[in-house]
């Protein structure tokens, strides 16, 4: 008996130690990748943005200076920030909005929807440079699409990307043209609140509305946060679209946070800067993104289980 | 009573359906639209571009196309793009589908803890880690190649890994075990069981490394300097930013650069639709 067990609690281990020795073997990649590309990265961005630094030589100590040059010194800090913040502010809810009443209407049960959901989803595939490219001559002031059609009924259109006031609302047009992807994502989600939950709402003689508010946003909430929480982060990286467009003007009315980064780190080389630039993106991200994680249990709505 | 009631319902879903088709075309119109008007741009002279407007190119240039590709060295671009796209699409459906078979597959200790340090790695701005990979690949003297754009393929990203990891949970125990029994290995196991199994998953993988290959920029802004080693993206920005003005020779170039990407979601449209809703809802 009691060598049995002996016997058993060996095989045990032995199998604990073969697995541990074939997990770490199969996931020796992402550890290694993890180390070199993200945590010395990490460490070494830490110092650097505590350091003078042009990539050149080496990193010489300054202990917080970068930080307090941002803070006191730089007012293209406050002013890409601001822009940013219009990108995750305005921007963002707009676009949650559009995809979600998008796939609202392409969840219907009608005949040839799906060639509907093709040509919704279609530009969210176009490249960014490409749709870039499109757009700044749709936005073109004198032949451009936009301002074309808007002369055909009598009104002269604003010059877009090329006025510091239109300039962000432009980019902002151009994204919801690009939310195809977003659309897809709440669509599966609608196909997926049972049908009865409705069913049972029209017998009790609820109206579209309430039934909209009282089982489609309950029921699609844990998307809209995923979705909301990638827009975050995305939205404080908003760069190749700017990069391309405007250079962030006009009048650094599109001198978005990462695009000032950018141009601190590899056009000025002024690595520790940009890194303790980098550092209070970072703080930024990670504070909106719990202070909505923390809102969340208030309103995001897990149905039973997974 | 009843029938009147019927035939009211009946009418009511009728007109709701009419509703719902003239709201659909005329939005379908405005999201058409840029891509009705790249195209004809594509095709118009420039007497047509630039003096009076029309709504459809006469005659139609077909030349511009040419044009465009003789003067972007729009073959070499491509092949470069493509060199790249492939050798990432194989290094992240190899190493994300390795990883992932780790932590769904392998019960071993300290997995779930360092699961969650995957996770996290997605919250990380890419600004705070890519001067140091920028410098260490500077220190590696790969600045100019294509290796910096590779090589981080083949140690996973957190993203797919997560995804795989999904799908591989989805796979019934009993087959491994029973592999196992068999006398295979966890590498057998993984490569002639999982795989195997997980075709879709790894299908939308390689999709969508393809298609970031395809489209990314800043990568190769970082990292590329020789003209004869651009990618698709950086080479036309670069032609944007010298030849800005040559619109119908641009829109030829965006329209050539986006449609190898729509080709592929007419040829792999379950793939794409599964593949977002896999990535995008089960978090």
């Amino acid at each position: 008996m009691v060598n049995t067990r002996v016997s058993a609690e060996k095989r045990h281990s032995r199998i604990a130690r073969r697995n541990l020795i074939n997990g770490l073997l199969f996931a020796s990649p992402w550890i290694f990748g993890f180390i070199v590309f993200t945590a010395y990265p990490l460490i070494a961005s830490m110092y650097y943005s505590c350091s003078a630094y042009s990539g050149l030589a080496a990193p010489k100590f300054i202990g917080l200076e970068n930080y307090v040059q941002i803070f006191t010194q730089d007012d293209m800090f406050f002013k890409s920030l601001k822009n940013t913040m219009y990108m995750v502010v305005v921007a963002l809810p707009l676009g949650l909005i559009a995809s979600l009443a998008l796939a609202m209407l392409l969840n219907q049960r009608v005949k040839g929807i799906t060639v509907y959901r093709t040509i919704y989803y279609l530009p969210s595939l176009v490249p960014a440079v490409a749709s870039a490219i499109l757009w700044m001559w749709l936005f073109n002031p004198e032949i451009g699409l936009f301002n074309v059609i808007l002369k055909s009924v009598g009104v002269t259109g604003p010059a877009w990307l090329g006025d510091p006031a239109w300039a962000k609302p432009a980019l902002v047009l151009m994204g919801l043209w690009g939310t195809g992807g977003g659309v897809i994502i709440y669509l599966a989600g609608l196909q997926d609140v049972p049908q009865s939950f409705y069913e049972a709402a029209e017998l009790d003689g609820a109206s579209a509305v309430s039934k909209f508010f009282n089982i489609t946003l309950p029921m699609i909430s844990p998307i809209i946060f995923f979705n909301l929480v990638m827009g975050i982060i995305g939205s404080f990286q908003y760069f190749t679209q700017a990069y391309i467009m405007t250079h962030g003007g006009p009048q650094d009315s599109t001198n978005f946070y990462a695009l000032h980064l950018f141009n601190s780190a590899f056009v000025d080389w002024n690595m520790g800067y940009a890194s303790a630039m980098a550092w209070i993106l970072f703080v930024i991200t990670l504070v909106c993104t719990l202070v909505v994680m923390k809102t969340s249990a208030k309103w995001v709505y897990y149905g039973g289980g997974d | 009573m009843a029938t009147a009631e019927r035939s009211r319902r009946a009418g009511y879903a009728r007109s709701r359906t009419i509703w719902a088709y003239v709201v659909l075309t005329l939005l379908s119109v405005v999201f058409v639209a840029p891509f009705y008007w790249m195209v004809v741009t594509s095709l118009k002279t420039d007497r047509q571009i630039f003096e009076v407007t029309t709504w459809y190119p006469d005659p139609v240039m077909w030349s511009n196309y040419a044009r465009a590709l003789k003067f972007i060295p729009f073959a070499r671009y491509t092949w470069n793009t493509l060199v790249i796209c492939v050798m990432t699409m194989i290094g992240t459906v190899w190493s994300c589908s390795m990883v992932a078979y780790s932590f769904a597959r392998i019960p071993w200790k300290g997995r779930d803890a360092l699961f969650l340090v995957v996770l996290a790695t997605l919250m990380l701005p890419g600004q705070v880690t890519m001067i140091p990979v920028f410098m260490i690949f500077k220190w590696l003297g790969w600045i100019g190649s294509y290796k910096p754009l590779i090589v981080p393929s083949f140690f996973g990203g957190a993203f797919f890994i997560f995804l795989l990891r999904q799908f591989f949970r989805s796979v019934p125990n009993e087959l491994s075990e029973s592999a196992r029994i068999d006398g295979a290995t966890e590498l057998g196991i993984y490569a002639r069981v999982i795989l195997p199994l997980s075709k879709p998953a790894l299908a939308t993988v390689a999709l969508f490394t393809f298609i970031g290959g395809w489209t990314d920029f800043m990568g190769p802004l970082l990292y590329l300097n020789d003209p004869n080693k651009y990618t698709l993206s950086l080479g036309l920005q670069q032609f944007v930013s010298q030849h800005g003005a040559e619109w119908s020779m641009l829109m030829a170039a965006s329209t050539v650069m986006a449609l190898p990407i729509v080709i592929l979601y007419f040829a792999a449209q379950r793939t794409f639709v599964e593949g977002i809703t896999l990535t995008g809802i089960k978090g």
